[in-house]
């Protein structure tokens, strides 16, 4: 007996204890998939689950009025970046994690259709939405939204070195406008890539200058490159850094000038930031929402993708997601009509080139810019 | 100072080579009981995961194909990726032990007002996203900088004279700033319960002050310094928004690369054979790593820090002391001081007006995040995560100390221990983004149908703790002297009393710094946890990356406002747990 008990080593057991308290205590103090205990027993109210991106936001109260429409639960999962949630889709898709993919955009469509993850479907409101949005004549993918990425440049920096703005991109490789730009690396932002697209469509890949001719002329003019829109909207755009950056022209995107102002402490008269909107110097993005292969309750999902592509959700994109309704029965708001500008003629390139052409597109601008 | 071959060692073999008895079979098999929840955790939520993404990735479609790999081996950019990221680790390592081993004397040795302060201000850096921190890298070092505007208006400079952006500097400065914390915890504490009078002799018998350091201290401390080294470097060879984006688009390690391919590129078998790459490097360190620990640790002589701790006197000593938390204050505080200091400012004046917009939700937003709530998911998911590191991380130790290893012992048991310690430290070295993808291809059936999970969330933010754990608590088990223990005993102690009143205020110390950075590891935690599809629960991390997500000077305010709070809730967190006494012990 007391062989026993000389060996056996009383940190262990209280470690061993300790992790007996936390497997009983764990689940319960964790409920882990708790369907909604309150309801009914008749009637359990279903659910639709929605797997997004991180930047999805929308408003309680809309939210709210497709529960109450549709006596349902809305169960939104979020799981990084447009590109990470479209992989975890791809890679769960015999056992998809929800019923419902929204955040889809053009850059990526093609690999969402190759894989097979989504399965048709037409919904009415379909005829609401202009047919330039409709990528997919199959009705897999089912647009929700755009925006176009655009450089965007601080007004009052321009003004008070007396030099007048860019309006097109052929300007940023001018001697005048040396060091004066940042740009986010395709490799890893999705305006990045956007802007890089961009570039592709307006000066081609074949002919005296191409695209890759524009970007040696814009290093050698030191455009700055950054990993991500933040990195380069808050630390180096002159206005977004508050004065700690010196790039007043970025990358960004046609709608940051209102949301400038919708955000700021102080009213503002006009927006501090302007688009450059010239000829196809902007990229337009378009947003897409599909219901998911083996969803569970196929019903429901398309309530809810009618939803979304309704008017009470679309009139609410703008002030929360910052994008463009596809909807065009919907209205926008003020601060919108007021100080956004839609550019002259984006750029659009075929989706499934961009796939195709995706690495080897960056490979050379890596090799080209960044050498 | 060598204590004989303690005796308990050798009781501890599974199979004892005399005496095959019931009891010895039962104590055996008990033993081995203890391996069941630390196996099961590793492989449930480890292996499993891991191996059910890399199968996937090599043979989508069950046969392999090597095409996808012909690019690894095509050309030599993922050997310059690999060499870029050995060096660039061993680099900051080395400056980060270099610079924050003074410190570790002067906390070991002194003690004077603020202390605690200063070491929980000097641990803040570790929970803060890469985002803010390079935020308040270019407020400091920026074109734009004070302290470039400065040096242009005093030496009339036309360009800014100081610029680190997207250079290596940067990014070991990053390193330097992340982990001195980690040095300065695990080494000053082992440090201050290590008797000065080795020390103290040396120097009667005439060696100088350097010798005694470099002949006597060093090496006693050196299980302990290893121990730190090692986490610090695993932590900058899988270091990733350090490298994004501080570093800029031209520097790139073997995690960067792994999340570009499995991201971007959806290129999946050269990501999980770069992620291979990376896991068998780690498993390779730490053997060589357990090996050299076996033979570093020795018994040591210990004293309680009341004992050794003393105010600094004379102006060597005061200068000493001030000079280290100077250094301290500099490198890790002013960048956070920076931080606060824009949170609170707006159009050049004192306003807490950012903090005022973190409590409005001006469009009804269904995802807007009040902070108390931010606030308690971030604590629950820590506080849970602390819990069970410190759970799992004591069983993990006390199944990895044995005194020494018995060499050349082929039992089942021995074999477990030399496997176990490398496998604690591989979730440090494993990429997150191959991890996250496991769960979601392997914990998709009940009853592990954890894929979202809240309880997925603290097991990631446990996987990654762990190593700190048994990296602190181990070297100070190590080093209690068998002699202790058998005198204890020999008094008529039983052995759960040795436990309590020997082992136990000994080791509470390194448990507790264990617990501060599984604490801190989880606060601060985004990658594996924004990687997982969760259900809302957004913690503070989170909700700062949703702010700097969009244009406005009030997001960007709210980002620097939710990161001040986050500093604040970690330094009383610190506070706290520092405070936090095991079972009412005495301090060792």
């Amino acid at each position: 007996m007391s062989r026993i008990r000389m060996r056996v080593r009383p940190l262990m057991v209280l470690a061993l204890l300790g992790l007996l308290v936390l497997v009983a205590c764990g689940p319960a103090a964790t409920p882990t998939e708790a369907p909604t205990v309150v309801e009914t027993a008749t009637s359990p109210p279903r659910t639709v689950r929605v797997m997004t991106h991180d930047s999805f936001d929308i408003s309680e109260e809309v939210l709210n009025t497709f529960e109450a429409e549709h006596d349902a639960r809305i169960e939104i999962l979020k799981a990084g970046d447009a590109g990470v949630v479209l992989n975890q889709a791809i890679l769960s898709k015999d056992n998809p994690l929800a019923d419902v993919l929204y955040g889809v955009d053009n850059t990526l469509l093609s690999r969402a259709l190759e894989a097979g993850i989504f399965v048709p479907y037409q919904s009415p409101l379909l005829d609401q939405i202009p047919d330039r949005f409709e990528l997919d004549d199959q009705h897999r993918a089912l647009p929700v939204d755009y925006g176009d990425v655009c450089l965007n440049y601080e007004k009052a920096w321009f003004e008070s070195e007396g030099l007048e703005p860019p309006s097109h991109l052929e300007d940023l490789t001018e001697p005048d406008y040396e060091g004066l730009t940042v740009v986010e690396n395709p490799a890893t932002s999705s305006p990045g890539l956007a802007f890089m697209l961009a570039t592709i469509g307006h000066f081609g890949e074949d002919g005296d200058y191409t695209w890759l001719d524009y970007w040696a002329d814009l290093r050698d003019n030191d455009v700055l490159v950054t990993e991500g829109w933040s990195e380069a909207y808050y630390e180096q755009f002159t206005y977004g850094s508050g004065g700690s950056g010196d790039r007043p022209v970025v990358v960004s995107y046609a709608s940051s000038p209102p949301v400038e102002v919708h955000f700021s402490e102080e009213p503002f008269e006009e927006a501090p930031t302007a688009v450059v909107v010239g000829d196809g110097s902007c990229f337009r993005q378009i947003e897409f929402v599909g219901v998911l292969k083996n969803a569970q309750n196929l019903d429901l999902a398309r309530e809810w993708i009618d939803f979304m592509l309704g008017e009470t959700f679309q009139e609410d994109i703008p002030l929360h997601m910052f994008v463009f309704p596809a909807n065009q029965k919907a209205a926008l708001p003020d601060v919108f009509v007021e100080f956004a500008v839609t550019p002259d003629n984006p750029v659009t390139i075929d989706y499934t080139a961009i796939e195709a052409n995706r690495e080897s597109w960056i490979d050379a601008w890596t090799e080209t810019t960044l050498r | 100072m060598r204590g004989g071959e303690p005796r308990a060692c050798r009781r501890w073999r599974l199979w004892p080579t005399e005496g095959w008895t019931a009891n010895t079979l039962l104590s055996g098999l008990l033993r081995l009981l203890v391996y069941v929840p630390l196996l099961s955790f590793f492989i449930l939520f480890y292996f499993y995961p891991l191996t059910s993404i890399l199968s996937l990735s090599f043979a989508p479609q069950g046969s392999i194909s090597l095409e996808p790999l012909s690019r690894l081996f095509g050309t030599t950019r993922y050997l310059q990726t690999l060499w870029f990221t050995i060096w660039q680790a061993a680099l900051s390592t080395f400056l980060t032990v270099l610079l924050a081993l003074p410190g570790c004397y002067v906390f070991a040795r002194y003690g004077f007002p603020g202390k605690s302060l200063v070491r929980a201000l000097t641990t803040v850096p570790f929970v803060l996203p890469t985002m803010v921190v390079s935020l308040a890298f270019t407020a400091l070092f920026g074109p734009r900088s004070l302290i470039n505007l400065a040096l242009m208006q005093a030496f009339g400079f036309d360009q800014p004279p100081l610029d680190l952006q997207h250079t290596i500097f940067i990014i070991i400065l990053a390193h330097v700033f992340y982990n001195y914390t980690l040095v300065l915890r695990i080494v000053g504490t082992y440090w201050s319960n290590l008797s000065p009078q080795v020390e103290e002799a040396a120097r009667m018998l005439g060696s100088s002050r350097w010798r005694a350091l470099w002949e006597v201290t060093l090496p006693l401390l050196a299980p302990a310094i290893a121990a730190a080294a090692i986490l610090v470097f695993v932590f900058d060879f899988t270091s990733f928004g350090v490298i994004l984006v501080l570093g800029g688009p031209r520097f790139a390690t073997l995690e960067v690369a792994i999340y570009r391919q499995t991201v971007h590129y959806l290129n999946l078998p050269l990501a999980a054979a770069l992620s291979m790459i990376q896991i068998l490097f780690t498993f390779a360190l730490m053997a060589v790593y357990t090996r050299l620990q076996s033979t570093m640790s020795l018994p040591v002589e210990l004293r309680s820090r009341r004992a050794i701790q003393r105010s600094p006197r004379g102006w060597r000593e005061v200068l000493l002391v001030g000079g280290n938390v100077a250094l301290m204050l500099i490198l890790l505080v002013t960048p956070l001081v920076a931080l606060v200091e824009r949170s609170l400012t707006l159009e050049g004046r004192f306003s807490l007006a950012f903090y005022r917009a973190l409590f409005r939700n001006p469009r009804g937003s269904a995802f807007y995040v009040p902070p108390i709530a931010a606030v308690r998911n971030s604590v629950s998911f820590a506080l849970a995560a602390v819990a069970l590191s410190v759970t799992l991380g004591l069983l993990a130790a006390s199944v990895l100390d044995t005194g020494r290893p018995a060499r050349g012992s082929a039992s089942l048991r021995g074999w477990l221990r030399r496997l176990l310690d490398p496998i604690v430290m591989l979730p440090l070295g494993t990429s997150a983004v191959t991890l996250g993808l496991g769960y979601i291809v392997a914990l998709d059936e009940p009853p592990l149908n954890l894929r979202t999970s809240p309880l997925l969330v603290v097991l990631a933010h446990t996987l990654v703790a762990l190593p700190f754990m048994v990296r602190s608590v181990l070297p100070a088990l190590r080093s209690i002297q068998p002699q202790l223990r058998q005198a204890a005993a020999m008094m008529g102690a039983s052995p759960w009393r040795v436990r309590r009143e020997v082992d136990l205020p000994i080791v509470s110390r390194a448990v507790l710094v264990g617990a501060v950075f599984a604490f801190t590891v989880s606060m601060g935690e985004f990658g594996a946890t924004s990687l997982i599809a969760r259900p809302e629960r957004p913690t503070m991390p989170v909700a700062i990356y949703r702010f700097l997500g969009r244009p406005g000077a009030v997001n960007y305010g709210q980002a620097l406002a939710m990161s001040t709070l986050l500093m604040l809730v970690c330094t009383v967190g610190f506070l706290v747990i520092e405070r936090f006494r095991v079972g009412g012990v005495g301090e060792f």
